[in-house]
């Protein structure tokens, strides 16, 4: 029961993409997030699963570098990312964000130039990172909106006049536009009908399996993280109760609150 | 012959907390494995023989004991080991066979096949003209290859898995009934396939509601059924709160 | 001794109208704005007896800078003789004594309206331009705190996803006048509402421009030989107006930036909007002697 992945005896030597040690953090007297920690290795998919307020989405936001805990540590094994990630300033989250992190929100105005054109929230990320010829730019944005399997021929529309499941996926077309070290996924199928939950969730799949794109995804759906995870983290008040591979989380849940959450779902 | 898996004093149980209840599935359970050794797992229903499998595979987590495995990297110990190698191995070299397919949706049931392959490394097409050797060994027809096997009757979802579960030979296989409401044609090319696998030095720990089906192949067989019935529940403390958990 | 040799005598105003503070004040502000090109200087903007909006920016800098000997040129849109230009004129010679001149080569100092004169500015003369918007990413991010921190990090991206619409919606960029231009490859200006056709004669200049906004209360700078870079795709080539074939229907002048005037037959005629290089090219047709200076655009080439 020992499943401490830090310390655990290794066979392979490689090391984690992501590593968040004791990340914690408190709104006002609550506290959000304690003692988190949690390593994500190259290629791999981490679920995290918890009921609203389990702090699942405050530790994504963190990894997206949105939010400062209070304590802790982040460390990606990226070449431009040096040391404690929660000690850089505006400019270097920023500038790291764009080229390593992908997000797909839950709420597409969040992720969304709601009124500009959908290529161009593609564009966007593009031009951040300094690509300034508008030929590439259409190229790189029409590729990354089919490999998210958007309709091309709506390439140019604005998100506003796009069904919800068209929306997600100009988000995973902005979040992959750069291909990112690491993709994050805050809830991304929640909201949408069960049909287009299951196209959007084929795609991510697809994704996963082509790219090898190591992922963050957090859900409170157990079958998004069924079929998507390796391995799943279960965060109750803000804490870790239970992490392992998941068809072990799934299968045999060692803590009382995970088979409560598995037994509840099946 | 080279040692493959040491077994020590495996023991799991499971713990229902909403019963506040411990149940049992097998106590202390040792064995060695040699390359090319095929081992029966016995017992009555309920003995824990898919259990066991399960727990070799890290599918359920031993409460105690060893599983030390002599991979190709050096032997680990599967109860302790990190995710991340136990991910590893089971591309790798560990094999699971169950009668059921986990379908991906728009993957022709070829490219499934030839999957596990083009993982290790070999060129697209000769992965896949292997690929159809197998689909044509176990009897899928051949116009269901460029298919999607979603839509697939589960007769013959199971050949599309067996094939894929066996093409790439593996250091260890554990076979989880996968004869069951399987046709006699398809039953002989499986059987072939592990006697093949087997010569080449995979060890194999299998379940077979009719062990007959595999009898020539059975070196060894474990009976799982304990000698007394123990005590099936123990009362337990309410209080398991873990502090310790990092993933 | 007595106390009145060492005073002044009474006087109804301030030299240059504005007092001594907020000349003081718009100085030191214009010298933080040289100092980092294109960087957006608040100041206070005082009361002048002008409407806001109205050029009361390019007023006060040019109240600031005058001097007895300091020749003034103040046109609007290309116009010496508008009201607003006449009038501001005006009121600059009257507070300061200074002269005036018409003659884009004489001026020592030129207030504009969203024009820069045709004839080459050289390294004494100094461009005031009136800025009515100064923030160029006030249509990308309305809440100016968060414009702030843009600049301060960089962050155009916005910027040029604008430009990135435009073409994707129009074929081609649709900004016409407040084209946003890099200043010395850092901050990303909005150069007042002048003609495309102008913003390239700011780049490596040998004068220097001020760009004020009064009631926005906003300063900045482009220092002379600065690079001013209008934001452009690499593979879409920035273009000025398509006035490099017309000529003017009153002085003959040909390739310079036109003004359209619609006719009742519904065609256009067009006329010169550098008013005083219409003047001259008009006595140059009828052979007085003028001197017609080096300009910008040479047959409606911008000179490399």
């Amino acid at each position: 029961m020992s499943q401490t992945q830090l310390d655990a005896p290794r066979l392979v030597r490689t090391q984690p993409l992501l590593t968040a040690r004791n990340v914690s953090k408190s709104y006002g007297s609550v506290p959000a997030l304690r003692n988190v920690s949690a390593s994500v290795f190259p290629g791999e998919v981490l679920g995290i699963v918890g009921e609203s307020g389990s702090g699942k989405s405050t530790f994504l936001r963190c990894l997206n570098l949105e939010e400062t805990p209070d304590a802790g540590s982040y460390t990606l094994d990226l070449p431009d990312a040096d040391g404690n990630l929660f000690d850089l300033d505006r400019y270097a989250r920023r500038m790291l964000c764009a080229r390593q992190i992908g997000i797909v929100y839950q709420n597409p105005h969040l992720g969304l130039l709601m009124k500009h054109s959908s290529s161009g929230n593609v564009a966007e990320r593009l031009l951040v990172a300094g690509e300034r010829r508008f030929a590439v730019l259409r190229d790189k944005a029409r590729a990354a909106l089919e490999a998210s399997e958007f309709p091309l021929e709506r390439m140019d529309a604005p998100p506003i006049e796009l069904s919800g499941g068209m929306q997600q996926r100009v988000q995973l077309a902005k979040a992959i536009a750069l291909e990112p070290a690491l993709l994050l996924l805050d809830e991304p199928t929640t909201g949408l009908d069960v049909s287009v939950q299951a196209l959007v969730l084929d795609t991510l799949k697809r994704l996963q399996q082509e790219r090898r794109i190591t992922m963050v995804i957090v859900s409170h759906d157990l079958g998004v993280i069924r079929t998507l995870a390796d391995r799943v983290m279960v965060m109750r008040r803000g804490e870790v109760v239970e992490a392992g591979l998941a068809d072990q989380v799934f299968q045999d849940p060692q803590h009382a609150y995970s088979q409560q959450l598995v037994h509840a779902k099946l | 012959m080279s040692l493959i898996l040491d077994v020590r004093a495996l023991s799991k149980g499971f713990t229902m907390h909403h019963l506040g209840t411990r149940v049992d599935a097998f106590h202390d359970v040792s064995f060695v494995l040699q390359a090319g050794e095929f081992l029966l797992l016995k017992g009555r229903n309920g003995a824990g023989k898919s259990t066991l499998l399960r727990t070799l595979y890290r599918s359920y987590l031993a409460a105690s004991g060893q599983i030390l495995f002599h991979s190709s990297h050096g032997e680990i110990d599967l109860v302790r080991a990190a995710d991340v190698d136990v991910t590893f191995l089971r591309r790798t070299e560990i094999g699971f066979v169950t009668q059921f397919l986990v379908a991906r949706p728009r993957v022709s049931a070829e490219a499934l096949v030839a999957e596990p392959l083009q993982r290790a490394g070999r060129a697209p097409a000769e992965a896949l003209d292997e690929a159809r050797h197998w689909l044509q060994a176990f009897g899928v027809k051949r116009d269901l290859w460029p298919a999607y096997p979603t839509t697939f009757s589960g007769g013959e979802q199971q050949k599309v898995n067996l094939a894929r579960a066996l093409i790439l030979p593996q250091r260890l296989l554990l076979l989880d009934e996968p004869t069951a409401s399987l046709d006699a044609s398809a039953r002989a090319a499986l059987i072939d396939r592990l006697a093949d696998l087997k010569s080449q030095g995979t060890a194999m720990i299998g379940v077979f509601h009719h062990p007959g089906d595999v009898a020539a192949l059975i070196d060894r067989e474990i009976d799982l059924t304990p000698d007394q019935i123990p005590e099936q529940t123990q009362n337990m403390a309410e209080d398991m709160e873990r502090t310790d958990v990092v993933v | 001794m007595s106390l009145k040799s060492l005073t002044r005598d009474w006087q109804p105003m301030s030299f240059g109208f504005l007092d001594a503070s907020a000349k003081r004040e718009i100085r030191r502000t214009s010298l933080k704005a040289i100092a980092v090109p294109g960087c957006q200087i608040p100041y206070a903007s005082r009361e002048v007896p002008m409407a806001r909006g109205w050029g009361t920016g390019g007023l006060q800098v040019s109240c600031t800078l005058i001097t007895p000997r300091t020749r003034i040129k103040v046109i609007d849109q290309g116009a010496d003789d508008s009201v607003n230009a006449a009038s501001i004129r005006r009121f600059l010679a009257r507070v300061s004594g200074a002269p005036t001149t018409m003659d884009t080569l004489e001026a020592d100092l030129i207030q504009s309206r969203h024009r820069i004169p045709e004839e080459v500015l050289q390294d004494h003369q100094v461009l005031v331009l009136q800025v009515p918007n100064p923030e160029p990413l006030r249509p990308v991010e309305p809440n100016m705190s968060l414009a702030r921190q843009m600049h301060a990090d960089a962050d155009y991206g916005r910027m040029w996803l604008q430009l990135y619409e435009q073409i994707v919606r129009s074929g081609r960029v649709m900004q016409g006048a407040s084209y946003p231009s890099l200043v010395n490859g850092r901050y990303v200006m909005t150069p007042s509402p002048i003609p495309r056709w102008d913003v390239p004669k700011l780049h490596m200049a040998r004068h220097l421009t001020l760009l004020s906004a009064g009631r926005e209360k906003r300063l900045f700078a482009v220092p002379p030989f600065t690079r001013v870079e209008p934001l452009v795709f690499e593979d879409v080539p920035y273009r000025v107006e398509d006035h490099a074939g017309l000529s003017c229907a009153r002085s003959g002048a040909r390739g310079f930036f036109m003004n359209e005037i619609p006719q009742a037959d519904g065609s256009s005629s067009y006329e010169i909007s550098d008013s005083e290089l219409g003047v001259k090219s008009i006595r140059q047709r009828d052979n007085e002697t003028v001197t017609i200076g080096d300009t910008w655009y040479k047959n409606g080439e911008m000179a490399g």
